[in-house]
């Protein structure tokens, strides 16, 4: 009896989590594309200096990492591979792991680190300094001013970030395709090209939208529900942390099953 | 509990200030199933300068958050500019907010701006103001507050008493016709605490504002105030001027004057008792 009412219990208290990130998705959504329409301007300005900090800030290194990411995806490809003879396939490994899977889920991952804790930390600080008091008492709504600018910028920055990381893997699965399995550079790039299809990037690309939309949900959510004192800016900042990774993964997990019933047939 | 004092003090302002800024009736806010403010009662009146008095844990900053519509009442009404705030739309308190300004214990100023984009965020936001006209207002409101000069600084260089200038100066932008100060003079020093004082009295001077100031800052509340309210417990314990606040001889009234320590409590079995009989009697 116990046990189910546990059960019972955190099942409600995730549903009713998953409730207020929809909630505030929505709300930014009213923001982004109804209310600019009734004369409540979209902040484009504050949603390009977000998108400046999410995304070209992550750069460097998310390069790094996917560059090294794409090397480790051609040497187990090729640990493999090569007791068959097939060490040409490494490019066709690399390609398709990297853009349908580990693209969009290291790029997540990564930004989950940089910007949904720095969501949760900037938020959760307002909310303790009354800064999100303030915000409302001159009735400015604080998901209007401060979350659509950050669901913006993801929504825009994951996909292009998530592009650049599959390039990245690319090349490094390159440089091991060259030195160890007589690829030459212009070979190597051109049988990954082949090895492609359209919806390998697409659907890539659809999850990476999803992420973008997941982080920044978590973040902002975080953020906005953090209590009194300095204390728990670093719980939210957590928490925040921990819950986006959780959900990225399942929403990945959603998607990818849903994009393979919908190719089999 | 005696509400001599409250009937003394409406009838006074009745004679002198008759229009009514900010009613409350009846009014109740809890948290979660905890009743804070239990029923309270009181008339604001145009022009005046009210401090609402109170200990930590009185309730009297959960009662300024709800005039400035940040907690919602359980029950009970605030009329406030013809309206009952307590039961209207999103859109019409933001409409009220745009005529109200707040300053903050900590001035809550945006870290990320500039003093002059803190200052020139409401008229950004809620008018079609030209810059330029942005630019002699934020001027003029900085001057006032006595910060002129100070428009490009980031609040993390400002000091505490002028960070609450800039705050002050921030609720002043759109003109306002009430302004809300939560605890003015907390963690300054006192000259510069006798600043902000000051500044108050200015600004009333100045425009005939409806400044409410919650504080348990004695000696600036006998400077500032026109009527004071005192907070215990969640109820008003008295009401009145300045001078019948002094002379009043209600035991809490004194004892919170005097400042008189409570009595401690030694034994938990007392404690629990004592939790109990607030239970059962709150506010006694």
């Amino acid at each position: 009896m116990e046990l189910t009412s546990q059960i019972g219990g955190s099942v409600t208290d995730g549903l009713a989590y998953l409730g207020a990130l929809a909630q505030l998705g929505v709300r930014a959504a009213y923001f982004t594309f109804v209310a600019p329409f009734q004369g409540k301007p979209l902040r484009l300005q504050r949603a390009i200096s977000q998108a400046m900090q999410t995304g070209v800030g992550a750069l460097p290194i998310l390069s790094l990492i996917t560059f090294f990411i794409g090397l480790i995806l051609a040497l187990q490809a090729a640990y493999e591979l090569r007791r068959f003879g097939a060490m040409t396939f490494v490019a066709n490994a690399v390609a398709v792991s990297m853009t349908r899977e580990l693209g969009p889920l290291i790029t997540a991952i990564l930004v989950i680190g940089r910007s949904g804790s720095a969501f949760a930390a900037e938020i959760g600080t307002m909310k303790v300094t009354e800064e999100i008091d303030a915000l409302e008492t001159m009735a400015i709504d604080p998901v209007h001013f401060l979350v659509t600018p950050k669901f913006i910028a993801m929504m825009v920055m994951l996909p292009c970030l998530t592009i650049w990381a599959n390039s990245m893997g690319i090349l490094g699965g390159a440089l091991f395709g060259v030195t160890q399995a007589d690829f030459t550079w212009i070979r190597y790039i051109q049988s990954s090209l082949d090895a492609l299809f359209l919806r390998d990037i697409t659907t890539g690309l659809v999850k990476s939208v999803m992420f973008g939309i997941t982080i920044t949900a978590v973040g902002c959510h975080e953020g906005l529900t953090t209590g009194a004192g300095a204390e728990q800016v670093g719980r939210s900042t957590t928490r925040a942390v921990v819950v986006s990774i959780f959900l990225v993964i399942l929403v990945d997990l959603v998607f990818t099953a849903l994009f393979f019933f919908m190719t089999e047939r | 509990m005696s509400f001599e004092n409250i009937a003394m003090g409406q009838m006074n302002n009745a004679l002198t200030q008759p229009e009514v800024m900010i009613s409350l009736h009846n009014l109740r806010v809890s948290y979660g199933d905890r009743e804070i403010l239990h029923g309270i009662n009181f008339d604001v009146m145009h022009g005046e300068t009210l401090v609402i008095l109170g200990g930590s844990g009185s309730g009297k900053s959960t009662l300024l958050r709800t005039l400035v519509g940040l907690e919602r009442p359980s029950s009970g009404e605030i009329w406030l500019k013809g309206k009952n705030i307590a039961a209207i739309s999103s859109e019409e308190m933001d409409e009220i907010r745009k005529k109200i300004g707040m300053s903050f214990q900590g001035g809550a100023l945006f870290g990320s701006m500039t003093v002059g984009e803190n200052v020139a965020l409401p008229l950004r936001e809620h008018t079609k103001l030209e810059d330029s006209t942005i630019e002699i207002i934020l001027r003029l409101k900085l001057d006032q507050v006595g910060l002129s000069g100070f428009e490009n600084y980031m609040p993390a260089q400002l000091s505490g008493g002028m960070k609450k200038r800039a705050a002050v100066a921030r609720a002043l932008a759109m003109d306002p016709e009430i302004l809300f100060f939560d605890e003015p003079s907390a963690g300054l020093d006192p000259i510069i605490a006798a600043g902000v004082d000051q500044l108050i009295l200015e600004l009333k001077q100045a425009f005939h504002m409806t400044i409410i100031v919650v504080t348990h800052e004695l000696a600036s509340a006998f400077l500032i105030a026109d009527r004071m309210v005192l907070i215990d417990k969640g109820i008003v314990v008295a009401i009145g001027t300045t001078e019948e606040m002094r002379s009043s001889t209600h035991p809490r009234v004194r004892q919170f004057l005097d400042r008189i320590a409570e009595p401690a409590v030694s034994e938990e079995l007392d404690y629990l008792q004592m939790l109990t009989e607030e239970h059962r009697h709150p506010g006694r």
